[in-house]
């Protein structure tokens, strides 16, 4: 079922009585998501993705736009007559009642046509449970169970009812890490097999680039940038989605263009054909360095970090908007620890200019 | 922990609150059972220096007391028809009040008034509220004074015969349960409304969401969330309803019933009566708080048991 949002606003009534300030968490939205993949809503905290999913849910009304499931346009419909799944942040698991009873609890409310027997409903619950591998837990209430086997509760409970679109709040920050990376490939695997459309919503970056088929950037209630994790960390439309996406994040230098080569302070460091002149933000990914005693950019030396596989070259330089350059280099490059400088060649597909005015993307010509 | 070389000072800090205790809980609750149990017992004789033997004689002359039974019976029905009714309309209100955000203080503030209001002058306003002054002599037209028969006169029912002399057993039964119900309201309802007020409000997305009716949403999930709540005002309304005594006088004065005859006499009022006789009532009074209190412990510890099973913490 592809899901698709046209123009959705969501407009939160100031609270405080005497400012007329009114909150547009989210602003305008229009994007489609196609059928059976597993779609990351991501940006910084208050950026409106979470009012954006229960908008889908049909727990928030939308201030303006609609919602369309497949062609059937949902905006006006009640949460349970979309067919939507919903997993809490928190899992919302009943607690009184144990994990056969949770996942049991949708079924039971289905009235009139869809009304099942109940060795239907005892079949489709194990059927869910089985999905998420909590069939051995089912006579335990959720406070036996430990954070990760809660979720899958709370998952089985969302699948049981077979529902046209899945949805997930937040579905890892209440695991530890270790949990994370594991439950992450669960929900991957379980978007795999049922093959309904999965929205979640994140504001980890790594956590949304690792199992989506496509991530929707968002910042202040507007969507900045929508596609495929890796389209998107090669081709950021912004200055924010640059640093929004990328562990190390990316580094960001105040440059000028002159005569179609890019000045960061006084060196001229990268050939940048068809950018105009003017003043801008260089964003350099730490993988873009390579160590050159004859390279054109030439930042002073902190230290060196070994990470193994890689090293990771941690310095200074004046141009910089942030505290510390960090690029990460191949293990086998030859670095003088002792040296008070260091000198790089950049890769000129991992460079990005945005103007410094509107933060906006400046292509060029890359060889 | 207090470190044991502090622990005389913990002593002395409590030391005001124990001897308070000491002397007006914990001593008359030993002096009731052993006056309980002494056979004849007489404060005047008692201070002569007589002996009394040990027995059950006091027990057996408050189950012989021959308005012992109607005592009862007065007493267990206030509880038992009042306390459930007042727990579940106190449920019902409360979570409509949670459920509504216009007016919600002023609401509260209305549905708490009771509690702050004293009991003697609520029951003067029930008995000038259920009044009926009687028939005309002379037109034997029924003259009424009580707001409750002039409501029902639009409708062509009554008067009712609720409190004045000559009223039944059931009228005065139904105006002191719907007084107990309604004074018992605002302490329920205050109890029930913070905790649904500390319930998630995701269990009802979460319930919203798989289209739960409304009615499913009441049973089976706030009902059971709130259940430590409802087990607690249960549990206290219980013991509460089993002392009801100045609801009576405040609606019939201490004649306890219509004729001031002790109709509506309850287990408290036939203790508090008998310690009226000064110098002998004291053994009965005690006897007879021994089985109230038997009562109440039997209906707590069932009580307790109920709500071990139904409970969920």
């Amino acid at each position: 079922m592809k899901v698709v949002l046209e123009h959705l606003t969501k407009i939160f009534p100031s609270r405080n009585k005497k400012s007329n300030e009114q909150v547009v968490a989210v602003n305008d939205f229009t994007f489609e998501i196609p059928d059976g993949k597993l779609i990351g809503l991501l940006g910084p905290s208050g950026c409106g993705k979470s009012t954006t999913l229960y908008m889908i849910s049909g727990l928030q009304k939308p201030t303006g736009g609609k919602i369309f499931f497949g062609e059937d346009d949902v905006t006006e419909l009640t949460p349970e007559n979309r067919g939507v799944g919903l997993v809490f942040q928190n899992y919302a698991l009943y607690p009184h009642m144990t994990v056969k009873q949770n996942i049991l609890f949708p079924l039971q409310n289905l009235k009139g046509e869809d009304k099942l027997t109940k060795t239907v409903m005892l079949e489709r619950a194990y059927e869910a449970a089985r999905l998420v591998q909590i069939d051995d837990l089912m006579d335990r209430k959720p406070h036996e169970l430990s954070g990760g086997q809660q979720q899958r509760v709370a998952i089985a409970r969302a699948l049981v009812k077979m529902p046209r679109v899945l949805l997930l709040d937040e579905p890892l920050s209440n695991l530890d890490a270790r949990l994370r990376l594991q439950t992450r490939e669960e929900i991957k695997r379980i978007q795999r097999e049922t093959g309904i459309t999965t929205v979640f919503v994140t504001h980890d970056q790594e956590e949304a680039m690792s199992i989506s088929d496509m991530i929707v950037v968002m910042r202040l209630g507007v969507l900045q940038q929508i596609g495929a994790p890796q389209e998107v960390y090669d081709n950021p439309v912004n200055l924010f989605v640059a640093k929004f996406l990328g562990t190390p994040p990316i580094n960001v230098f105040e440059g000028v263009v002159k005569g179609e080569k890019l000045y960061i302070g006084e060196q001229a460091v990268l050939d940048v054909k068809g950018a105009a002149d003017q003043e801008v933000y260089v964003g350099i990914r730490p993988e873009g360095f390579i160590t050159n005693p004859e390279g054109e950019f030439t930042t002073n030396l902190i230290n060196v970090e070994v990470m193994g596989r890689d090293v990771s070259i941690v310095s200074k330089h004046p141009n910089a908007v942030s505290e510390t350059i960090r690029s990460i280099v191949d293990a086998d490059s030859a670095i003088d620890r002792d040296a008070t400088t260091v000198s790089f060649s950049l890769k000129p597909h991992k460079v990005f200019l945005f103007s410094k005015e509107t933060e906006q993307r400046i292509p060029f010509e890359v060889k | 922990m207090v470190d044991s070389k502090n622990k005389w000072k913990a002593w002395l800090y409590l030391s005001p609150a124990l001897v308070l205790l000491g002397i007006f809980t914990v001593y008359p609750i030993f002096n009731t059972v052993q006056l309980a149990f002494l056979n004849g017992y007489n404060i005047w004789e008692a201070m002569d220096g007589k002996m009394f033997t040990i027995g059950i004689d006091n027990f057996v002359k408050v189950l012989n007391y021959p308005g012992f039974l109607t005592t009862l019976k007065t007493t267990i029905l206030l509880c038992v028809l009042t306390v459930p009714v007042s727990t579940m309309l106190a449920l019902l209100i409360a979570v409509a009040l949670n459920s509504i955000k216009a007016l919600n203080r002023l609401l509260q503030t209305i549905f708490f008034l009771p509690y702050v209001t004293n009991s003697i002058a609520i029951g003067m306003v029930f008995a000038t509220m259920f009044n009926m002054i009687g028939l005309d002599p002379a037109t034997g037209i029924p003259q009424t004074a009580g707001i409750i028969n002039n409501f029902l006169s639009i409708f062509g029912v009554g008067p009712v015969n609720w409190i004045n002399p000559g009223s039944t057993y059931e009228a005065n039964m139904f105006v002191m349960c719907v007084y107990i119900v309604w004074n018992a309201l605002p302490f329920k309802i205050l109890v029930l409304l913070g905790g649904l007020q500390s319930v998630n409000k995701q269990y009802y997305d979460a319930a919203k969401v798989d289209g739960t009716s409304r009615a499913r949403v009441f049973w089976r999930i706030t009902v059971p969330l709130l259940s430590p709540m409802i087990s607690y005002v249960l549990i206290t309304g219980f013991i509460g309803g089993f002392k009801e005594y100045s609801s009576v006088v405040g609606v019939f004065g201490e004649g306890m019933g219509p004729t001031g005859d002790k109709e509506l006499q309850t287990m408290v009022g036939l203790i508090y009566d008998s310690l009226g006789e000064v110098g002998t009532g004291e053994g009965f009074a005690s006897a007879a708080a021994m089985i109230l209190f038997v009562i109440i412990l039997a209906v707590t510890i069932l009580n307790l048991k109920v709500s071990n099973k139904k409970v969920h913490y």
